[in-house]
């Protein structure tokens, strides 16, 4: 507990009850800058419910959640943002109604006041940042479709560019690859194994094929609090985890 | 074409926005009496509200109904000024306070208000035509939105807000002439507004306005913040957790439409030649709705013929059935708030790309 400021992200003692059932329980997460975390865990654990913690969807009931040394938890969501936290949601959540180009430029960091964002102008600098993240999640062909019209796996890419728009620090990323094929799957293992060395990541997953893709250090939840961390081979040999878990 | 005036959206809307002009600067006022153009200038300026509620529910997704408040807050605040000129000594040698309004003086007032003496001044009035509603809907907007309250219960508090206006006007006749309102309305800084010649000037002035306040809003909708409205309409949450903070974009949108409100409202004092509560409380604020739904919802031009077209029909119709006029304009409006929640089914593709359809 002495120094987790040398953390990105510090979870210490995080409990959240709701109405009485603890869904995160006496939480200690830690991570390092540029780390890749899978976290995995059987339905009900409590991933997507922790990550809703991090980014202040929901308020703890208890503990404390330290991003770089700033503690989240007092922050209203829009500025634990602004800190360099990215959250991609369990449903792929983009813009419907907005081409892909428009949902990647509404993620821009520039202009989030109301002012800023009435007198906002369209610079090469945008322009640039656009066409880059929109190669890197594989969906430089489709920017001017309208967003509804993508398939399932390119939404999920979609919102994973959003996020890449912000430059985040940390990404934590919600079951990316529901939904998708085979192929989709491989592309967006490679996809996060190159993003791996510039961002710290959070992934949540079920697939454990893919986690041995892209698995470097495995957090285990059950019941709200970790059964096991470590890496692949260990977690995967851990006896506990193999019985709420792997089992079957 | 050239970029600036990109924000028109290409070709279609300009002539689109040519069309209206036309319309209403050219057909109207060739094709009518000043007694029908008058009539039809009303109509505008009801539509200055619907303008405003397709920014902010077409585009928004924030329902008021509530825009009776500040189409009043614009419609009073004329009236007041128009009152006090009107209310000059002479004017009123025969008050027991003269130099006061009437109602003032019926209600053994002895002396104007402090909230009214501003009102001499008619920069202060037109200052406050466009800054009241702005605050106004700041305050209510902040403290909603930042406690999270939206859609249904948005709305219905803005209904209850509209209810409490109006009793307080009704209630307060010393200070706002009570249930007949600000009547007997006369000059303008001297000059007469109730004859023909005036009519017709205050019929273009309103005109004009009107084009300004879409051209105003069709640009607001090109900027990136117009798109940030379709995305909070689409995916509140993504919203924020993109770093915006949801809650001020909102409010903003609800200021905006509360601002077109008011000089839609000013400018139906100015021609109709008074204001009261009735004018302003749950049936209007309803009727504003409709207008814009049946304009479209999404079109800033769309919520003008909504206006004009319910106008016309009324006169046409509810003279002769005004029971079935009343249900008739209640169907409309469980007909496009619950079974056409976006727009008119030809423009579903501008509806996706959250366009205006004109
Ligand atoms: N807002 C809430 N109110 C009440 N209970 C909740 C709430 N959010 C989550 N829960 C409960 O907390 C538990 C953990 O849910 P969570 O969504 O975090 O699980 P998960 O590990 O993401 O599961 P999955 O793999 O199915 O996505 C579940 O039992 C869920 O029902
Ligand atoms: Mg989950």
């Amino acid at each position: 507990m002495s120094s987790n400021t040398d953390f990105l992200l510090a979870v210490e003692d995080l409990t959240v009850s709701f109405d009485g059932f603890k869904a995160i329980n006496g939480l200690n997460f830690y991570m390092d800058e540029k780390e890749l975390r899978v976290v995995i865990g059987p339905n009900g654990a409590g991933k997507t419910t922790l990550l809703d913690l991090i980014c202040g969807k929901t308020k703890p009931t208890e503990g404390s959640i330290k991003f770089r040394g700033k503690e989240l938890t007092k922050l209203p969501e829009h500025r634990i943002v602004w800190e360099g936290v990215g959250r991609k949601f369990q449903t792929p959540s983009i813009y419907d109604s907005l081409t892909v180009r428009e949902n990647l430029e509404v993620s821009y960091p520039r202009g989030r006041g109301v002012w800023g964002a009435v007198a906002f102008k369209r610079d090469e600098a945008l322009r640039e940042k656009t066409h880059e993240i929109a190669s890197v999640v594989l969906l430089a062909e489709a920017l001017e479709t309208e967003a509804g019209l993508l398939s399932h796996g390119q939404k999920q890419w979609l919102e994973i560019g959003m996020l890449l728009m912000q430059d985040p620090a940390l990404l934590m990323l919600d079951e990316p690859i529901a939904g998708m094929s085979a192929r989709e799957r491989e592309l967006t293992a490679e996809l996060l194994n190159r993003l791996a060395g510039k961002h710290s990541i959070i992934v949540i997953e079920h697939d454990m094929n893919f986690v041995k893709q892209i698995g470097r250090k495995v957090t285990v939840l059950h019941q709200g609090t970790i059964l096991a961390e470590g890496d692949m081979e260990t977690v995967q040999s851990d006896r506990r985890v193999i019985d709420v878990y792997l089992g079957h | 074409m050239n970029a600036k005036l990109d924000f028109l959206d290409g070709r279609n809307g300009l002539v689109s926005l040519l069309v209206l002009a036309a319309l209403i600067l050219i057909v109207f006022p060739l094709a009518m009496g000043v007694d029908q153009l008058n009539l039809t200038g009303r109509f505008l300026s009801f539509s200055f509200v619907a303008v405003g509620l397709v920014l902010c529910w077409g585009y928004g997704g924030i329902l008021s109904l509530g825009q009776g408040i500040f189409f009043g807050i614009g419609g009073y605040c004329m009236a007041m000024f128009l009152k006090l000129e009107a209310s000059t000594p002479e004017a009123t040698a025969i008050q027991t306070t003269p130099g006061i309004p009437d109602f003032m003086d019926w209600n053994r007032l002895t002396e104007l208000p402090w909230f009214w003496v501003p009102f001499h001044s008619l920069t202060f009035t037109l200052l406050a035509i466009l800054v009241l509603p702005a605050a106004f809907a700041y305050l209510m907007g902040i403290a909603m939105f930042k406690r999270r309250v939206s859609g249904v219960y948005f709305a219905i508090i803005t209904q209850a807000l509209v209810v409490i206006l109006t009793i307080l006007l009704v209630a307060q006749q010393g200070f706002t002439g009570g249930a007949n309102g600000i009547t007997d309305l006369r000059t303008l800084k001297g000059w007469s507004i109730n004859t023909d010649e005036a009519l017709v000037t205050l019929y273009f002035i309103t005109a004009v306005l009107l084009l300004a306040v879409i051209v105003l809003g069709k640009w607001l909708l090109h900027t990136k913040f117009g798109r940030i409205l379709i995305a909070m309409r689409d995916r509140e949450d993504r919203v924020r957790f993109s770093g915006y903070d949801v809650a001020n974009f909102k409010a903003f949108a609800f200021c905006i439409a509360a601002t077109f409100s008011a000089i839609g409202g000013a400018m139906f004092t100015l021609q109709e030649g008074f204001m009261s509560p009735s004018l302003i409380g749950i049936i209007p604020s309803i009727e504003f709705v409709i207008f814009a739904a049946v304009g479209g919802r999404l079109s800033l031009i769309g919520a003008v013929y909504g206006a004009l077209a319910i106008g016309f029909l009324r006169i046409a119709f509810a003279e002769a059935y005004p029971q079935l006029w009343l249900f008739l304009m209640g169907t409309v409006f469980i007909v496009v708030v619950l079974f056409l929640p976006m727009a008119w089914p030809g423009s579903t593709r501008n509806m996706r790309l959250g366009r205006a359809a004109c």
